[in-house]
């Protein structure tokens, strides 16, 4: 066990110095959340008149997506980082060193759940600065962050197994772009349930991305439902958790592929 | 022949391994090692030697086979023989944003290895392949000679039992060759580490290698000491280069000609280029020159010389290595 930690904590420090070494991808990524608070924010404003919301800041009501749906952004590319050491010969490397294989994939959830953790507080900084009001305070900002970070290992891992698999950039991009919008208009990142065609309420209530969005909203509200809290944050951690486990499977297919 | 046989440093039986689209990579490799030995796996491109490496190494899993490595089987025991064995990839294989001290520091440290003892041995590692005042640059810097000794200083951070190198000179110029050859031959005579290096220049081969294998399409062809090797062809290679190429007449006449000269064997004659076999090829030069002058053919050029592995390649792969290995320079050349 305590060597289970020890090679996570080298190479969990090791992809953090590379993180580190390009922040500049950590600043791009924040441009699009960015645009959803702001412009689509203002251009918005007034759907909240439609009632249902929950509050009269349509701000307010998207902060919570904007952070679950940029973890889920910035996360699904985790697999670039993966494919990029399987191209440069660096994973071949570690792979016949003793190094445990859950090690190597441990060190790329922590690597991205940093990531998730900096653009999160970024975006409800940015979020505050512009006035939205967090009822349960930090706390409920804490919990949001955590969610967001859930989310993020579920198709951090994804995307890790895939760019293991498939080893080509293009199969990571088609599958992001055929995900990425479709995930957050079948939640209620910006539309709340009750206003949905009724397929979209349906199948939205299947979308692990909107169990993060619930969740983190009901975790800010003045009054969260701690049972809703609970039970969507329960099957995120059961969905992380089979993630990474089977991401580390793709391990033994890499093997046969090498 | 499935047992755990230890008294080897590596042992492979039967390695088969295809790819899709049926790429067959392993055909049924078999090899042993002695411990100590610098063992070369001799072959052209895609002859399966950087295969053979991987499921040594417990990178890849064999379709079928079994290797035992360092006393450990790779399919039951992959973390034991990892921890014994030094493996160096054809391709480089550091982190290119990281510095060279960097990526020997994490190499040990998944070794186990920590504090001053992996200090001492990383400095140990950057004086021995003089790495020392690039130790601190970024690997990406590095030109691809350094990169090479970087790659191998990487393999020997925790003094490993068996050490693989695939194609470790690919690349180099003659002048690195040089040095990484010395280096090789140090590592296998001082510290009595067993060596198995790929290569697919018949030079390093022969220089380096107490043991061999040919192998070609996934199979090994002939194993031996290279003079083992060479043996088995007895007799000298003569080559003599005409001026022109000759009709069907002249031909004829000319390895007629050769052929009845005292102590020349198998004449052969492929374009403008008699060859054949003679016990002292020094020795019938004169005599070959005086026949084919009487036989009207005119002589551009006469070379007598030791068997080379090349003829070995060429009897039992049934081609020229340079052949097999047209493009050498391209692949895996410096990138
Ligand atoms: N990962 C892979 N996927 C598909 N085919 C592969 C893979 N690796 C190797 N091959 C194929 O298997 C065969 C053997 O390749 P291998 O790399 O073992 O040859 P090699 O002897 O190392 O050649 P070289 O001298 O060029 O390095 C080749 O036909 C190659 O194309
Ligand atoms: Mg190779």
């Amino acid at each position: 066990m305590s060597a289970l930690l020890t090679d996570t904590w080298w190479m969990t420090a090791r992809r953090l110095k590379i993180g580190m070494a390009q922040p500049v991808f950590l600043v791009i990524s924040l441009i699009q959340p960015v645009i959803w608070l702001f412009l689509f924010g203002n251009l918005f404003e007034r759907v909240v008149d439609l009632g249902g919301f929950g509050t009269d800041s349509y701000l307010d009501y998207i902060v919570p997506g904007v952070v679950v749906m940029n973890a889920l952004a910035w996360n699904m590319w985790a697999g670039m980082g993966t494919l990029e050491e399987t191209s440069q010969g660096t994973l071949n490397r570690f792979l016949v060193t003793p190094v445990r294989r859950s090690a190597i994939m441990n060190a790329n959830v922590f690597e991205q759940a940093v990531g998730t953790i900096v653009q999160s507080v970024v975006i409800v900084l940015l979020a505050w600065w512009a006035g939205a009001t967090f009822d349960s305070g930090l706390p409920g900002v804490a919990l949001l962050i955590l969610l967001a970070v859930l989310l993020g290992v579920i198709f951090g891992s994804m995307s890790n197994a895939i760019g293991m698999l498939v080893r080509q950039r293009e199969s990571i991009i088609g599958i992001n772009t055929l995900l990425l919008l479709p995930l957050t208009f079948l939640s209620t990142v910006f539309m709340v349930r009750d206003l949905m065609p009724d397929w979209m309420a349906t199948v939205s209530r299947f979308n692990p991305l909107d169990w993060a969005v619930v969740a983190s909203r009901s975790a800010l509200s003045a009054t969260p439902d701690w049972g809703l809290v609970l039970s969507r944050g329960g099957w995120l951690l059961a969905l992380a958790v089979l993630m990474v486990a089977l991401s580390i499977r793709t391990f033994r297919s890499y093997q046969k592929a090498v | 022949m499935t047992t755990t046989d230890t008294s080897y440093a590596v042992a492979a039986y039967d390695l088969v391994k295809t790819y899709p689209k049926n790429v067959t990579a392993l055909d049924g490799l078999s090899v042993t090692v002695d411990a100590g030995q610098i063992f070369g796996l001799l072959g052209p491109n895609g002859a399966g030697k950087t295969t053979a490496v991987k499921i040594l190494t417990t990178l890849a899993r064999p379709d079928s086979g079994t290797a035992v490595v360092a006393g450990h089987d790779v399919a039951r025991h992959p973390r034991r023989v990892r921890t014994a064995i030094g493996a160096v990839a054809q391709r480089s294989s550091a982190d290119p944003v990281a510095t060279g001290r960097d990526n020997l520091a994490l190499q040990g440290r998944l070794y186990g290895m920590g504090g001053t003892a992996l200090r001492r041995r990383i400095d140990e590692l950057l004086e021995r392949f003089a790495l020392v005042d690039a130790a601190d640059r970024r690997v990406r810097t590095y030109s691809g000679g350094m990169q090479r000794r970087l790659e191998v200083a990487l393999g020997l951070v925790h003094r490993p039992a068996v050490l693989f190198l695939d194609e470790p000179t690919t690349g180099l110029d003659p002048e690195a060759r040089a040095a990484m050859w010395d280096e090789i031959t140090q590592l296998a005579g001082d510290e009595g580490l067993t060596i198995v290096l790929t290569t697919h220049y018949l030079e390093e081969a022969d220089r380096l290698a107490d043991r061999l294998a040919i192998i070609d399409a996934g199979r090994v062809m002939a194993t031996g000491t290279p003079a083992e090797l060479k043996g088995e062809l007895y007799g000298d290679a003569v080559h003599i280069d005409l001026r022109t190429a000759l009709d069907e007449a002249a031909a004829t006449a000319a390895r007629t000609a050769l052929a009845a000269v005292p102590g020349v064997r198998e004449v052969a004659l492929d374009g403008s280029r008699l060859s054949a076999r003679a016990d002292d090829g020094a020795a019938v030069v004169p005599g070959a020159l005086a026949a084919l002058e009487g036989a009207g053919v005119a002589v551009a050029a006469v070379t007598a010389a030791r068997p080379s592995l090349d003829d070995v390649y060429l009897r039992y792969a049934g081609r020229r290595f340079a052949d097999a290995d047209a493009d050498l320079v391209t692949a895996g050349g410096e990138s």
